[in-house]
C-alpha cells in the first residue's frame, strides 16, 4: 500500500514545536518571570553571602553568573516539560507522523530560547549592579551561548526522564547537576579567563571542551530519545 | 539456578584466600617506604579499591548500551550489579585515600580531578538509584537506568578533563618522577608484588561479588514470578 | 481496519494483556468495556501507537505496529479524557500546531471548516484556558478530527464532564468523530456506549471475553449482558 497520507518534514516540525511554545510562553510569562526573578534574587543572596566587593567580584563573576543560570535553567526545564506532561499533551505530540527527535529539537531549542531570553536579561543588570561592562564582549558571551547549548541539550533530555518518575519537579537538578559539571566548569573557566584578559592559550582547552560537550550531548539526546518517550 | 552454583562457592573461597594473602603482602611483606612510612601501606588497597571502582563504572555504562539496543532484562541485573559494587568501592577509596592524605597532603580532603571525579561519580550512582527508585514499570526502569548510566559514563571523563584546568596535587604513582614533591614515590620490586597482587586480588572479588549480585536479581525475579502466580 | 492477534502486553514480569484477539471491520464502532484493571486503556494506547506491543500482531488501517508507526499516525485520531490542548494558545493556534504536526495542506480551510464542525468557530481567539470543560472536550475532537483520520480511539471521554456537557459530547461524538469512520471505544458510561456503539466487547484479565453486536442485544440490555459476561 502507498502512503498517499503528507507527513511534516523534521525541520517543520520542530519549528512548529517552537513556535507554539514561544506563542504560548509569550502570552502567559509565566516561565520567563519565574526564571527572572529567581534570577535576581539568585544574585541578591550572593552578593551579601560572598561579600562581594571590587577585589572578589573580579574573580567570582562568573561563577556567581553560572551557577545562577544553572538553576534557573532547572526552573525552566521543569515548567517547559510539566506543559507537555500535565494535560497529556506529550501524547499528542507522541500521536503525530512526526520523527522523535522533532519533539527533542523542538523542546531543546525553545528551551535554549528561553533560557538566551533570561540570560539577556540578568547579563545587563548583573553589568548595571556592579558596574561589571567587561561581560559585553563577543568572547563572554560565545561562551555563555556554548555552555547553554550543552547545558539545555542534556537538561531537556533528563527533564523528560524527571518529569515521567515519581519525585517528578525535585528530581531533575538531582540527577542534571553531577552529569553537567563539566559543561559548568568548563563554563566558568573560560567566561572568568576571558574577564580576567587571560591569554588565549589558557581558555582555548576549556572552549574546546565546551564544544566537544555540546556535540556529545546533543548527539546522545537525539539518538536516544525514543527510548525515553516510548512505552 | 536455584542452589548455589559450585563455581560460585570456589570463587568465594578462592576471593578470602586472595584477600587474605594481599593483606599480608601490603602489611607485612611491602618493605615500609622511606618518607611516608606505615601510612603508604594503605596505598595498595586504595589502588585495588579504586580500579574495581573503575571497572564497574565502565562495565555497567557497557551493560547499559547493551540494554538499550537488546532489551534483555538480565543486562539490567548486570548493570544494576556493577553499580552498587563500584558505589560501595568508590566510596572505600575515598576513605582509604583521605586516611593516606591526612598525613602525605596535612588535609582529609583536597579538590583534586581524581577525588572530585570520584566524589561526583558517588552522586552520579547517588541520583542513579533514585531514578530508578521513582519508576514503577520495571522496563521504563531499566531503560531510564542504562540511559543514565551511558550518561554518567560520557560526563565522567569530561569532568576529570575539566577539573584537571583547575589544578592538581594528587600523585601520579606511575612513570611520573617529577610526582616525588607531591606524596608520590617509586616502587621498590616488593612493592611491585604487593601491588600487582592487589590488583589481581580485588579483580576475583569484583567477579565474585558482581556474580553474587547478578544472581541475587534473577532471584528476585523469580520471586515475583512466584508471587504473580499465586495472585492470578 | 483494526486486526489484533496474540497481542501480549507485560509490564516487567505482569501480563496485562493475554494473547488477546481483535477485529474491527471498517465503519464499525466498538465499544471496550470492562472492569478497572482489565487492560482496556493499556489496549488502546498499543492501537493509538503510544506503547509497544510485547508480542502479537497489530495492523491499524492497514500497516503493522510499531514498525509503520508513522503511517498509523497518520490515520489515526485520539480522544481521551485530557484534552491535549495548551491552555496558553488560543483554539485557532491549538488546531494550527496539529494541523503543522500532522503536515496538512489548506491549513485555515481546514481550521475554520473544524470549528464550525464543533460549533466553536465563535470562539476561535479565545484562550484555551477561559474554556468550559465540555468545550474543551469539544475543541480536543476537533484537534482528534484535524487530519480526517480513518479510525478514531475514544478512552473515557466522558471523563469529568457534567450531564449536559455529555449530552453535548454524544452529538459531537456522532456528528463529527465517528461518521464514516471506524472507532474504538473504551468507556464505564454502559448507558452511552449502548446508545453510541455497534458491537460491544468486554475485556477481562487481559482478553476479549465475551462481544455481542447491537442487533444481538434487542431483547436484553447492556448491563445484564456486561454482568453476565464477567461472572461467567
Amino acid at each position: 500500500m502507498t502512503d498517499k497520507k503528507s507527513h511534516p518534514s523534521l525541520l517543520g516540525a520542530t519549528l512548529a514545536i517552537v513556535q507554539k511554545d514561544l506563542a504560548a510562553e509569550f502570552r502567559s510569562r509565566e516561565l520567563f518571570s519565574a526564571m527572572l526573578v529567581f534570577s535576581l534574587l539568585v544574585i541578591i543572596i550572593f552578593n551579601f553571602a560572598l561579600e562581594l566587593d571590587i577585589e572578589v567580584r573580579r574573580t567570582v563573576a562568573a561563577g556567581v553568573l553560572w551557577t545562577t543560570f544553572a538553576f534557573a535553567g532547572t526552573l525552566g526545564l521543569n515548567r517547559s516539560m510539566a506543559v507537555e506532561k500535565d494535560r497529556g499533551c506529550m501524547d499528542g505530540l507522541l500521536l503525530a507522523p512526526v520523527d522523535r527527535s522533532a519533539i527533542f529539537f523542538g523542546k531543546a531549542i525553545s528551551n535554549l530560547v528561553f533560557m538566551l531570553v533570561v540570560e539577556a536579561i540578568v547579563l545587563p543588570v548583573y553589568a548595571l549592579l556592579y558596574d561589571e561592562m567587561r561581560i559585553f564582549q563577543p568572547g563572554f558571551l560565545g561562551v555563555i551561548l556554548l555552555g547553554s547549548i550543552g547545558y539545555i541539550g542534556v537538561g531537556t533530555l533528563l527533564s523528560t526522564m524527571s518529569v515521567q518518575t515519581r519525585m517528578r519537579e525535585v528530581l531533575l537538578p538531582i540527577l542534571l547537576f553531577p552529569i553537567a559539571i563539566p559543561v559548568l566548569l568548563a563554563a566558568v573557566k573560560a567566561s572568568s579567563g576571558i574577564l580576567s584578559g587571560a591569554e588565549w592559550a589558557e581558555i582555548v582547552t576549556p572552549i574546546n571542551i565546551l564544544i566537544l560537550y555540546d556535540v556529545v550531548f546533543i548527539a546522545v539526546p537525539y539518538m536516544f530519545f525514543d527510548a525515553v518517550v516510548e512505552e | 539456578m536455584q542452589s548455589k552454583p559450585i563455581a560460585l562457592t570456589i570463587l568465594d573461597v578462592v576471593s578470602i584466600i586472595v584477600l587474605g594473602i594481599s593483606t599480608y603482602l601490603a602489611l607485612v611483606f611491602a618493605p615500609t617506604e622511606a618518607v611516608m612510612g606505615e601510612v603508604q601501606r594503605v596505598f595498595y588497597f586504595h589502588i585495588g579499591t579504586a580500579w574495581i571502582g573503575l571497572l564497574g563504572f565502565i562495565i555497567a555504562a557497557i551493560a547499559g548500551i547493551t540494554y538499550l539496543v537488546t532489551k534483555d532484562l538480565k543486562w539490567d541485573r548486570f548493570e544494576v550489579a556493577a553499580v552498587e559494587v563500584s558505589t560501595v568501592f568508590f566510596f572505600l577509596t575515598i576513605v582509604l585515600g583521605s586516611i593516606w592524605a591526612r598525613p602525605a597532603w596535612n588535609t582529609w580532603w583536597t579538590w583534586d580531578p581524581r577525588l572530585t571525579t570520584a566524589a561526583v561519580t558517588e552522586l552520579i550512582y547517588i541520583a542513579y538509584f533514585m531514578l530508578r527508585q521513582g519508576i514503577d514499570d520495571p522496563d521504563k526502569r531499566a531503560r531510564f537506568g542504562a540511559l543514565y548510566t551511558l550518561l554518567g559514563g560520557i560526563s565522567a571523563p569530561i569532568t576529570f578533563m575539566v577539573i584537571r584546568l583547575f589544578r592538581t596535587i594528587h600523585p601520579v604513582v606511575i612513570g611520573n618522577q617529577s610526582a616525588a614533591a607531591q606524596g608520590g614515590f617509586s616502587m621498590s620490586s616488593d612493592m611491585k608484588v604487593a601491588f600487582f597482587f592487589a590488583l589481581f586480588a580485588f579483580t576475583v572479588i569484583f567477579v565474585d561479588l558482581i556474580w553474587h549480585r547478578v544472581r541475587l536479581g534473577a532471584l528476585q525475579e523469580k520471586v515475583e514470578q512466584l508471587k504473580l502466580k499465586l495472585s492470578d | 481496519m483494526i486486526e489484533v492477534r496474540k497481542l501480549v502486553k507485560r509490564f516487567g514480569l505482569k501480563a496485562v494483556l493475554r494473547g488477546l484477539d481483535f477485529t474491527v471491520q471498517p465503519g464499525e464502532f466498538v465499544a471496550l468495556l470492562g472492569p478497572n484493571g482489565a487492560g482496556k486503556t493499556t489496549f488502546l494506547r498499543i492501537l493509538a501507537s503510544l506503547s509497544r506491543p510485547s508480542l502479537g500482531e497489530v495492523r491499524v488501517a492497514g500497516y503493522s505496529l510499531p514498525n509503520e508507526a508513522a503511517q498509523v499516525r497518520a490515520r489515526l485520531g485520539v480522544v481521551s479524557h485530557m484534552p491535549l490542548l495548551y491552555p496558553d494558545l488560543t483554539a485557532e493556534e491549538n488546531l494550527r500546531f496539529y494541523a503543522r504536526m500532522y503536515g496538512l495542506e489548506n491549513q485555515s480551510a481546514r481550521i475554520t471548516e473544524v470549528l464550525e464542525m464543533v460549533g466553536l468557530e465563535k470562539r476561535r481567539g479565545d484562550l484555551v484556558r477561559t474554556f468550559s470543560r465540555g468545550m474543551q472536550q469539544r475543541l480536543a475532537i476537533g484537534r482528534a478530527v484535524i487530519h480526517d483520520p480513518e479510525v478514531m480511539l475514544f478512552d473515557e471521554p466522558y471523563t469529568g464532564l457534567d450531564q449536559d456537557a455529555s449530552e453535548m459530547l454524544d452529538e459531537v461524538l456522532k456528528s463529527v468523530a465517528a461518521r464514516g469512520r471506524t472507532v474504538v471505544m473504551t468507556s464505564h458510561d454502559l448507558a452511552r456506549a449502548e446508545d453510541l456503539a455497534t458491537r460491544f466487547d468486554i475485556l477481562s484479565r487481559g482478553v476479549i471475553a465475551a462481544s455481542t453486536t447491537q442487533a444481538e442485544l434487542k431483547n436484553t440490555n447492556l448491563l445484564a449482558y456486561y454482568k453476565q459476561a464477567l461472572a461467567d
